[in-house]
């Protein structure tokens, strides 16, 4: 379909992204194709292809509060961690084989991390604009520091994980179709949820709170049930990281507030917050430059992603989604047709 | 009968400030009841009271037998009491359609229900709600793309989408020009005959009183200054005193 046509539709549906064309269901099927083949296909960058997925996961659920709601968390790095260190505690004290104790584990891991939005939710989302931002930034800390002076889960030295037992070179494959399924529930939970009222309470609540709560919104509920939506799917990441990684540092993989949990909010902002692919895109592009600058750029490669995120945040104010509607709307109206 | 809507010496403080003091009204059942008084009078604080925004010192709000002075904003409006702002507050970044979809009664409202498709009859009724304010040609619009006058009547359609049976309008004629203020009565009207909401209406333009109200309240530094219907309330010279700043005791 000519694109310009589908940028005009889009626009005008009152609906939504999610109205999948038949071009972009035969796009779907061939990119689920290569996705299938990847390890196969280019084995030497399986690892970093399971990161990339772990990377449209973290954009994607920080995007249902800070995209969808409006609430910018630097905290959601929590429930990451928590799920990898309940995990990996599973994995040891419960005396179960490796597959048994991982699946264990991560269903632990998402229990945790959604008892955890359930606990921190009604405080935290008390706050509005800046201070939730600046609350769960220092939420992060907390929960960084704390793991990393308890001895219980290894404080400072941090925690090994059991040892994969299948043959070498099928542990990066079981994690890359492990994290791949894991995202794309992630993808397909949010689209589903976002069609239904839920979506529409989320914008409502980003757009005027305080409207929303004199039309009699459950606006709490709403707020708290997102977070445990986020929480649900960390989890379970954090703990396939920390299984993938092999080895779990409370600052620098489970609470990596620096990295992780300021990458989520870059990604989903370059890609297009408050829009469902939005995050997807600027996932995959932030990953690919990373990437690219580790490989081409060494010891300068923190240089450049900063500079990156800088001009993103210059450059891309509504992300690529939102840069590519207002081209769309931009075209309409050279056309003739009313600009809405 | 009993009011809908009763008041009962409702005083608001903010630290030293009395900005509403000791004021009693009733709205009946039905009813369009007028709310004037010069700038800084109390107007809205007494809406903002009335809706749950401050929990007033002393005094009770009684909303259709049942004390509701207690009670938060959400839980306020669940019971049928619906509100507009001065300001006009719609959801900007939404289309005009959406914002319907989200008004809707949340009452009966569970969890399920959070996760469940709206019946097709839920959009029916917000597209014909959107023809009945005139806005039907912008549904797919996003709301803060609209003229301050088509905000005004989305945000009183997202109101009547809610089903209220009492809807407080804080100066719904403001800013809007003199032709759209002439259907912008009729609209309200026919919202209170036809779809019997009873109106507590705040307003300064006393031709739009006059019209609409079947009794005006009268307020001035936070007190009830005359009450009556819109004739002696023109004729009161205390009230043209408050207005026109004649001499004060």
């Amino acid at each position: 379909m000519n694109p310009k046509l589908r940028a005009r539709r889009r626009l005008a549906s009152d609906v939504s992204i999610t109205s999948a064309a038949p071009l972009s269901g035969l796009a779907l099927c061939a990119g689920g194709l290569g996705v299938a083949m990847l390890p196969w296909l280019f084995a030497s960058i399986t690892t970093q292809a399971t990161f990339l997925w772990l990377m449209v996961l973290f954009a994607l659920t920080w995007d249902v509060t800070g995209g969808q709601m409006g609430y910018n968390s630097f905290g959601n790095i929590v429930f990451f961690g928590v799920g990898a260190y309940v995990c990996a505690i599973a994995q040891r004290d419960l005396g179960l084989g490796y597959f048994p104790g991982l699946a264990t584990g991560t269903g632990l891991a998402a229990l945790a991390a959604v008892g955890m939005a359930l606990v921190l939710g009604p405080a935290m989302l008390a706050l509005r604009g800046h201070y939730f931002a600046i609350g769960t930034l220092g939420l992060g800390i907390a929960f960084a520091d704390a793991a990393a002076g308890w001895d219980f889960i290894g404080a400072g030295s941090g925690m090994a994980l059991p040892l994969f037992p299948g043959a070498p070179g099928s542990r990066q494959h079981f994690f890359y179709y492990a994290m791949f399924v894991l995202a794309t529930a992630t993808l397909l939970t949010l689209r589903w949820l976002y069609a239904r009222p839920f979506g529409l309470a989320l914008n409502a609540i980003r757009d005027d709170e305080d409207k929303a709560e004199a039309l009699g919104l459950h606006t709490t509920r709403y707020k708290i049930l997102a977070w445990c939506v986020c929480a649900l799917f960390l989890g379970p990441a954090g703990a396939l990281t920390g299984n993938l990684v092999g080895f779990i540092d409370p600052r620098d993989l489970a609470f990596s507030g620096a990295t992780f949990g300021v990458w989520m909010v870059v990604m989903a902002i370059l890609g297009g917050k408050g829009t469902l692919w939005g995050p997807v895109i600027g996932a995959a592009i932030f990953h690919l430059t990373q990437e690219l600058f580790w490989t081409y750029l060494l010891n300068w490669q923190r240089v450049a992603l900063g500079v990156l995120i800088m001009v993103i945040a210059v450059m891309f104010p509504t992300g690529i989604m939102g840069w590519l509607r207002q081209r769309g709307a931009r075209r309409s109206s050279a056309a003739g047709s009313p600009v809405p | 009968m009993t009011d809908l809507l009763a008041l009962h010496g409702v005083t608001k403080r903010f630290g030293g400030v009395v900005a509403t003091h000791d004021i009693s009204m009733q709205v009946p059942h039905g009813g369009i009841v007028g709310m004037i008084g010069p700038n800084g009078s109390g107007k809205t604080t007494l809406f903002n009271a009335i809706v749950g925004y401050h929990p007033v010192d002393q005094g009770s709000i009684m909303f259709d037998g049942r004390d509701i002075s207690r009670l938060c904003v959400p839980e306020i409006a669940r019971l049928g009491l619906a509100r507009t702002f001065q300001q006009t507050r719609v959801f900007g970044n939404m289309s005009c359609l959406r914002n319907l979809l989200v008004s809707v009664p949340h009452a009966r409202e569970g969890l399920a229900a959070m996760c469940t498709r709206q019946a097709p009859e839920v959009s029916a009724r917000a597209r014909q709600m959107l023809r009945f304010v005139g806005l039907h040609d912008h549904q797919a619009q996003l709301a803060a793309e609209l003229s301050f006058g088509q905000r005004k009547l989305l945000e009183l359609s997202m109101a009547l989408m809610s089903e209220p049976r009492l809807l407080l309008l804080d100066e719904p004629t403001a800013g809007v020009n003199p032709v759209m203020i002439e259907s912008l009565i009729a609209l309200l009207r026919e919202i209170n005959a036809r779809l019997g909401v009873t109106l507590l209406v705040i307003e300064h333009n006393m031709r739009v009183i006059s019209q609409l109200a079947d009794y005006v309240y009268c307020l001035a530094h936070g007190e009830l200054l005359a009450q009556g219907t819109p004739p002696q309330i023109l004729g009161n010279r205390e009230v043209i005193d408050a207005y026109l700043g004649g001499a004060q005791p």
